[in-house]
Formats: C-alpha cells, structure tokens, sequence
C-alpha cells in the first residue's frame, strides 16, 4: 500500500500543517529557554524580546554561580542522587521482577497485588510522615533520605516482571539450576544480560524521575550545599529585579543532559513508558 | 554466590538426635523471597509506617517544634476544620479547575493526534511524537521558570504574540480585537494565573497522552479498517465507529492517570506563584495548601487531614471515571 503514491486531499494538508504548528509551539519554550540563556537581562526585557543567540551566555552562567555558590555541587550532587536511585532500581526491581515472573511461591499473587495497589497512593500522602522520620533518624538534608526510599519502585518491579516474563523461557532458567548454577547466578549471568534492554527504558525513566523529583528534595534539604538543581533553580526566585537570564541559563544546564538522553534513546523510552500500558 | 544453598547433609545427620520433622528447604522455595524482600522491607519502613502514622496524625494536634508529647488527641475536628475551611475550599475549586481546563483538551488533542500520527505519519512518526514528548520529560522547575518569562506583563513573548494578533489591523479596523487582548495581560492578577497554570499543565502532558493513545492504536487489527474500507466506510465514519470505541480502554486508562495526576497538582502552581499561591490564593492547588499547612504553619494534624480528605476525593474522582467508563460496555 505504500508503494502506490496517493494524492493527498486538502484537508489532510491541513492537518499536516496543524500537527506542524503545533510542534513549534511545543518547542518553543525550549526555544526561548536558549535564546534567554545568551542574552543579558536588559536585552530579555526590551520589546520585542529577542529570537535568536545573544552572546551573554558566560556572563549568565557567572550570574548564576554569583546567586547559587553551589550550582556545581548542586549538578553533581543531583548526578549522584539520580544516578544512585538508578543503579538500585535497576538491580532490585530486576531482582524482584524476576522472582514473581520465573518462580512459583506462596502469596505470589497476593505480595504482587499489595505492590500494585501502592502505586495507587498519591505520593504527597507520604511527603509529612516521610519528613518526620527522616528527622527522628537524623537523615534530614542528607542524599541518603532521597536515595534509599526510592530505591525500588513498584513500577519497576512491575515493568521488569512484565519483561522478563516474555523475553525468557522457562527451560532456560531450569537448564541452569539442574547444571548447579545457584539461583542468584542465574539471575545474575543468565536473566539478566538477557534483559538489557528493558533495562535502558527502566534505567532512562527511573533518572529522568528522579533527576526532576522536586517535592522530594523540598522538604528533606536545608542548606543550598544540599540542594538538587531543580532546588536550586527555584531559589533564583526571590523579590526584586528576577535574574532572567540566570535563570534561563540554569534552566538550560538542567533540561540538556535530558534532552541529549532524551534524543539518544526515545524511541526506547516511549516504547518503555508504554509497554506496560498495553500489556497490563 | 551467597545465595547458593549449601546443602551439607553430614552436618544435619550430625546433629540429628531430634527426628527430622521438616525436610530442608530448596534454594529455590526460599530464593523468590529473598529477592522480593528489598521491596517489602523499603515499604514497611518508608511506606506503610508512614502511611498509618499519617492517618493517625490526622486525630492529632500538633506543632512539631513541642516534640512527640505536644500531641493531643482531637477526634475527628482537623477533618471538620479542614472541610469548613474556605482557604481549602478555594484551593480545591482552583485545583479542579485548572483540572478540567488542563486535564480535558489534553485528551482532546492526544486523541486526533495520535490518530494522525498511527495512519499517516509513517517514516516521521517517532520524531513527531518526540517532539510533542519532549515537554513531558523536562524538569518541570526549569520549565515553569521560563513560563513565567514567557507570560511576563511587560516583555512576554506570550503578550507579545496576543496582542499583535488583537492589533492586527485591515483598513484601520481590528477584526481579532473582540477575541484578543490589545494590551499586555499581567498573567499574575487573579483571574488569569490559573490559565497560566493551566496551559502549562497541558503543554507538559499532551504528548504523554498521545503516546499512551499512540500505544492503543497500535494494537487495533488492521483487517478492521480494510474489511470497513470494502463496506463502503469513509474514513471519518472509520474514526467514530472503529477507533473510538476500540480506544475506550485506553481512554479510561488515560483519563484516570490525568485525574490522579492533576487533582495532585503541586510543582507547577508552586513555581508559577513562586510559592506563595498567587495574588488573592487564586493558584494555590490542594497539595499546596497541604504543604503550606504543614511546612509554612507547622500544623502537622491538620495537614494530614488535608492529605487523607484530598486522597477520598481523588479516590471518588476515579471511582466515578471508572462508572462513566463502564456503563455502556
């Protein structure tokens, strides 16, 4: 059907134009966002603003260190924390993936359900009892309060199960056991090579949450050494003259890493993001 | 490996002067229990305690700051409080207004979209649906920091399109100018600030939505639409008869996460009001009024009851949706 060149009807170029223009007005913020980023506050604030490249981008980034000493620290300590939340995700929820995909135990069902039904908890139920233990066990303002509660999601474990269990044969798993492999080591040097690519879309969804995660890291950080960039970011905020371009600049340093990961693989990361919707 | 059992039968025989009652367990009847338990264990400590300390909080007065014996116990009046509370009731109204006018075009938009994209996008498909993706990825902080430049009174660049569209002018006259402003619009007065939020919202979710729908699609037969194509079927009676109802699972799918999401709605409204709600409060959502509760006016008590009153309303939400959804099948 491809083959054959149809004439396109007016109306469907009507709607191509219309799915056009609506992509530039999805990019247009992030348009601006660039554009803002190298140009000084007096050239953001005149009228018409401008459209295309200034030249104030290190004059920005300088204004944004004056405001946010620790923005570097900020961008590394938000690394960390991403990046640490990633790497237990990604072998926890393997892990458990794994056992209630390949194993037949008692209250499979049941334990499965009850991790179902905690994604149905709104998140801010949590956010007042989170904060009160973090306090009674001293963990306020410390990464480790933000790395250890999420360090295996629900939605990961449901992710992972839904992939290993189309993507491995049973017999291979039993294979193994009878050659004396240990069932760690079967997890570990069979299923979970096997499993690598919905580990990307795991691994690429997990850091891209946890890397946004603001209500998070506002009601565990105290001191702007501890703040993560969207932390950061927001105590550009203040009364009086608003530093647009900082903020711009900073806004920018924290969207890239994700667009580059984003323009990398998102054609995994959609597919990711919704193969639990189809199959669930 | 760790996890290995290391069957060692002398050593059971050994000491074996009891008989045998239970025979040993296997590796793999006590592995799968290992391997889920990080879960378990995270939830317990970080999950369930929480949660049931919340609830119990909700029955509580008290400030923080006068440590564990400030509690009192005071029945259920956070709950009759919080609920003749007009500073809530107006969070609420804001909540779901910017709900409905966010949340309902999202699903208005996706739909087509997704539509178009699955029957005529062939070779562009993933960088279009990329591209409508891409606001969905971004860190909502850093995003709402350039929404507010863009809907600034003075240099906006939002302003600046509205009202050249109102000033456009034929032969001295401005046919536009009924619909759109001709002077800036100071996005931050009351009556404005939720459209700013709203917009927001649904530039941040619409391509979301279009890949969930784009993922539905995706699973209609394609003998369905070359068996209506033979009968005779134009393509829009295609679209109604065939796609429409074919995406209804999906659109219940879709339609709850949209509720669930935005009757939560807190980062947005937060950074665009610089967390303060607004002038006059007009932007402060539900969870914000939680998180002001509790961390601006240390009410621990009466901020859970918020939190426990706003997750019965989201669960109504999403009861309903599952009636709306259901009836006609």
């Amino acid at each position: 059907m491809a083959a054959v060149r149809k004439r396109v009807s007016p109306s469907r170029w009507l709607a191509y134009v219309i799915v056009a223009l609506g992509g530039v007005i999805m990019l247009a913020p992030f348009w601006f966002m660039f554009v803002f980023a190298t140009h000084t506050n007096t050239e953001i604030l005149s009228v018409p603003p401008p459209l295309w490249f200034g030249t104030a981008f290190i004059e920005n980034v300088r204004l944004l260190i004056e405001k946010l000493p620790f923005f570097w620290r900020n961008l590394g300590l938000s690394f960390f924390i991403a990046f640490s939340v990633t790497v237990l995700n990604l072998f926890f929820c393997s892990l458990a993936g794994y056992a209630f995909a390949m194993y037949h135990f008692k209250f499979r069902e049941s334990l499965f359900a009850v991790i179902m039904a905690t994604m149905m908890l709104p998140a801010f139920i949590f956010m007042i009892p989170t904060v009160l233990i973090m306090s009674a066990i001293g963990w306020m303002n410390e990464a480790k309060a933000l790395i250890v509660p999420g360090a295996c999601g629900a939605f990961g474990i449901f992710m992972m199960r839904q992939f290993i269990g189309t993507a491995i044969p049973k017999e291979l798993v039993e294979a193994a056991r009878i050659d004396g492999c240990s069932e760690f080591g079967i997890f570990w040097r069979i299923v979970l090579p096997l499993v690598t690519p919905a580990l990307g879309s795991l691994g690429l969804i997990t850091f891209i949450g946890t890397w946004n995660n603001f209500a998070g890291p506002l009601v565990i950080m105290r001191d702007m050494d501890m703040f993560t960039v969207p932390l950061a970011l927001r105590a550009l905020q203040g009364t009086g003259q608003v530093p647009w371009g900082a903020i711009s600049a900073g806004s920018a340093i924290a969207v890239l890493p994700l667009m580059v990961l984003f323009v990398i693989a998102s054609r995994r990361l959609i597919e990711g993001l919704t193969s639990g919707a189809v199959k669930g | 490996m760790s996890v290995t059992s290391s069957d060692s039968p002398a050593a059971s025989e050994l000491a074996a002067s009891p008989p045998r009652r239970r025979r040993k367990l296997q590796a793999w009847e006590w592995a799968p229990y290992v391997f889920i338990s990080p879960f378990f264990i995270l939830f317990l400590v970080f999950g369930l305690f929480p949660l049931l300390f919340s609830m119990w909080l909700a029955f509580q007065t008290w400030d923080p700051s006068t440590g564990l014996q400030g509690m009192e116990w005071v029945g259920i009046e956070n709950f009759k409080f919080v609920l003749e509370d007009d500073w809530f009731q107006k969070s609420l109204y804001n909540t779901f207004w910017i709900a409905i006018v966010s949340g309902l075009p999202q699903h208005l938009v996706a739909i087509p979209l997704a539509y178009f994209a699955h029957t005529y996008l062939r070779k562009h498909r993933n960088a279009v649906v990329g591209v409508y993706f891409l606001p969905f990825i971004t860190s909502t902080v850093a995003i709402a920091l350039v929404w507010n430049s863009l809907f600034s009174r003075d240099f906006g660049v939002i302003n600046m399109a509205l009202t050249s569209i109102g000033n456009f002018s034929i032969a001295g006259l401005h046919p536009l100018a009924w619909l759109f402003p001709t002077t800036n619009v100071d996005w931050a007065q009351p009556q404005y600030t939720k459209w700013m939020i709203s917009s927001l919202v649904f530039w941040r979710y619409v391509g979301w939505n279009t890949v969930l729908y784009l993922s539905a699609l995706q699973t209609i037969p394609r003998d369905l639409y070359e068996a209506a194509t033979i009968d005779g079927a134009s393509s829009r009676q295609q679209f109604w008869h065939i796609t429409v109802p074919l995406l209804r699972p999906m659109m219940f799918f879709a339609v709850t996460l949209t509720i669930i999401g935005n009757l939560q709605l807190f980062e947005e409204p937060f950074i665009i009001t610089g967390g303060t709600g607004g002038i006059n409060q007009a932007g402060k959502t539900a969870a914000m009024h939680m998180y002001n509760t509790a961390f601006v006016d240390s009410d621990f008590g009466t901020a859970s009851a918020v939190a426990w009153i706003l997750f019965v309303i989201i669960g109504l939400m999403t009861w309903a949706n599952n009636k709306f959804f259901a009836q006609k099948d």
